[in-house]
């Protein structure tokens, strides 16, 4: 057996991916250009690929490539005008001294502006959200274009093209480099959550696809780096319990062929108790600070369903309230939706759907409405009506294992009735 | 002799690990605890939730302070720790103020417990 060390492969990835947002972002303040920033981690990274393995791991390997990165991005710079280069590689693997000084002066403060801006950069309010995504998924997580576009469903030529189109906005856009005040830190750390979460839900509503599934841990990744920015933030806390409590049911979610298992029905020892826990943690550390919010909200109804341990345990009245109070905080009809499940549960499928009744023009193209529209109406053994719900959802479906799930449903609607 | 043996790590390194990352690891940890059982060495050991989910109460200052994030500072040292089951964070809080009356000065932090393993040793 080997033995497994600091400069084990898999050692040196994680590694460089932890490292890889701050050293990026102190890139790009040194560079204020994305494309120099990319390229100098990159070639720091692979400088750290062969000489790691070699000299061992540094003491601080963000230093090590913000350090190596620069030299070689000016190198470059240097050659590129003929200048005299830079001593060559092997005389700066021993960085040890001016890495200690690198790394005192990446304080604590340096590191949160450099990060910050990298992701307020991303999100730039000129850009659609999709571009946001691909950028950050790209820049800030290290997604090669290959798996982005994979994971989006479309041509990598294609997503190569909307994260140029992106770069290119941005240029335009003459983005100021100076870290950003609090007004627009408050402002902009709402878009930057945003991205967040639809990166998870890209993810969450992939079905069982592991191209797509990832999605799910690079946004726990993104949100984890988030809430170290925002240490105080209860939203943030929140967004990453939510995160958390949603991802820990992803073993139980589908089964051996790719169909969906519906909450009631999974198996909740499968549910991993190690996110539960940490997302239980966190949004009992955000509920203190008695400033509510959508995620918070979520994810204490996250909280309630993991708490249950068995489906019949679960607090469908406390469920209800909180969809109550999502209403209100961020009035929608996927809230109110939601809410109606709760209903159902607590006051019968008759109440759940007069509530989403009215729903009706707003959601004439959303799966979910159909199929629990048909749902509610046949636990009221409103079979030919059902049905009909239920023929709509299918025609709406987004991914094969929601289809697959209605006609589990129909199937039973057919065999109920002897045909 | 009891030994404490503190786990230092970068959590931005761990955390960037895959589940199968971490699991490898903790089953090769596990072997090493298991020679420990068997040779009646191994106390109580348990893995805490990242920093993001801690809670420091500074009892430096009157009433104490409820902070939120890991205690950062570097004057005073780590002197010793509490194993406690608290219903929630209000409770734990609850708890360390408590003994912060008893003990003013420094600070508590209050790390939620991931993993918990209770004391392996044969009772004499």
């Amino acid at each position: 057996m080997t033995t497994p060390s600091l400069v084990d492969p898999a050692w040196i990835n994680a590694a460089l991916t932890a490292a890889r947002p701050q050293a990026v972002a102190a890139l790009l303040r040194y560079f204020r250009d994305l494309d120099t920033a990319e390229e100098a981690f990159q070639e720091a990274c692979l400088r750290a690929l062969k000489t790691w393995p070699v000299n061992g791991p540094p003491r601080d390997p963000a230093a090590w490539l913000i350090l190596v990165g620069r030299n070689a991005a000016l190198d470059g710079v240097r050659k590129r005008a003929r200048h005299d280069p830079l001593p060559p590689d092997e005389q700066l693997s021993d960085l040890d001294d001016a890495e200690a000084g690198l790394a005192e002066r990446l304080d604590n403060s340096h590191y949160r502006d450099d990060v910050l801006r990298l992701l307020f950069i991303c999100c730039h309010p000129e850009l659609p959200v999709t571009q946001q995504i691909a950028l950050a998924l790209r820049i800030v997580s290290g997604l090669s274009v290959k798996q982005i576009a994979r994971a989006f469903l479309v041509s990598e030529a294609a997503m190569e093209q909307r994260i140029t189109r992106a770069k290119g906005r941005i240029a335009r856009a003459d983005v100021p480099f100076e870290a950003p005040g609090p007004v627009e830190r408050a402002e902009r750390l709402g878009t930057v959550a945003a991205m967040v979460y639809l990166v998870f839900n890209e993810g969450y509503s992939a079905g069982p696809d592991p191209d797509r599934a990832t999605l799910c841990d690079d946004a726990i990744r993104l949100a984890r780096l988030l809430l170290r920015l925002f240490p105080t933030e209860p939203e943030i806390m929140g967004l990453n319990a939510l995160l958390l409590l949603q991802h820990a049911r992803a073993a139980a979610r589908f089964d051996v062929d790719g169909r969906i298992i519906l909450l009631d029905a999974q198996d909740r020892t499968r549910w991993d108790r190690a996110r539960i826990t940490e997302g239980l943690a966190l949004i009992d550390k955000a509920v203190r600070h008695r400033r509510p919010g959508a995620y918070q909200v979520q994810a204490a109804i996250a909280a309630l369903h993991a708490r249950a341990s068995r489906p019949e345990e679960t607090d469908w009245a406390q469920i209800d309230a909180l969809y109550a109070t999502l209403e209100y905080l961020q009035p929608s009809p996927v809230v109110t939706l939601n809410r109606a499940v709760a209903v159902s549960k607590v006051k019968g499928a008759a109440a759940a759907l007069a509530m989403i009744e009215p729903l009706a023009p707003q959601l004439s193209g959303y799966f979910h409405y159909f199929g629990a529209r048909g749902a509610f109406l046949l636990e009221l053994g409103r079979r030919a009506e059902a049905r009909e719900a239920f023929d709509r959802a299918i025609a709406l479906a987004n991914t094969p294992a929601e289809a697959d799930h209605i006609r589990t449903h129909l199937d039973r609607l057919m065999a109920e009735a002897g045909i | 002799m009891m030994y404490a043996i503190l786990c230092y790590h970068e959590e931005d390194v761990v955390c960037a690990w895959s589940k199968a990352e971490d699991d490898a690891v903790m089953a090769k940890l596990a072997v090493v605890q298991e020679r420990l059982i068997k040779a009646g060495k191994m106390g109580a050991s348990l893995r805490l939730l990242p920093t993001t989910a801690a809670t420091t109460l500074r009892k430096s200052e009157e009433p104490p302070l409820v902070i939120d994030g890991p205690f950062a500072e570097t004057k005073e040292q780590l002197l010793g720790f509490y194993l406690v089951d608290a219903t929630d964070l209000d409770d734990a809080l609850a708890i360390a103020r408590d003994l912060a009356a008893a003990n003013p000065g420094g600070a508590y932090e209050i790390r939620p417990v991931g993993m918990f393993f209770p004391d392996q040793r044969v009772a004499p």
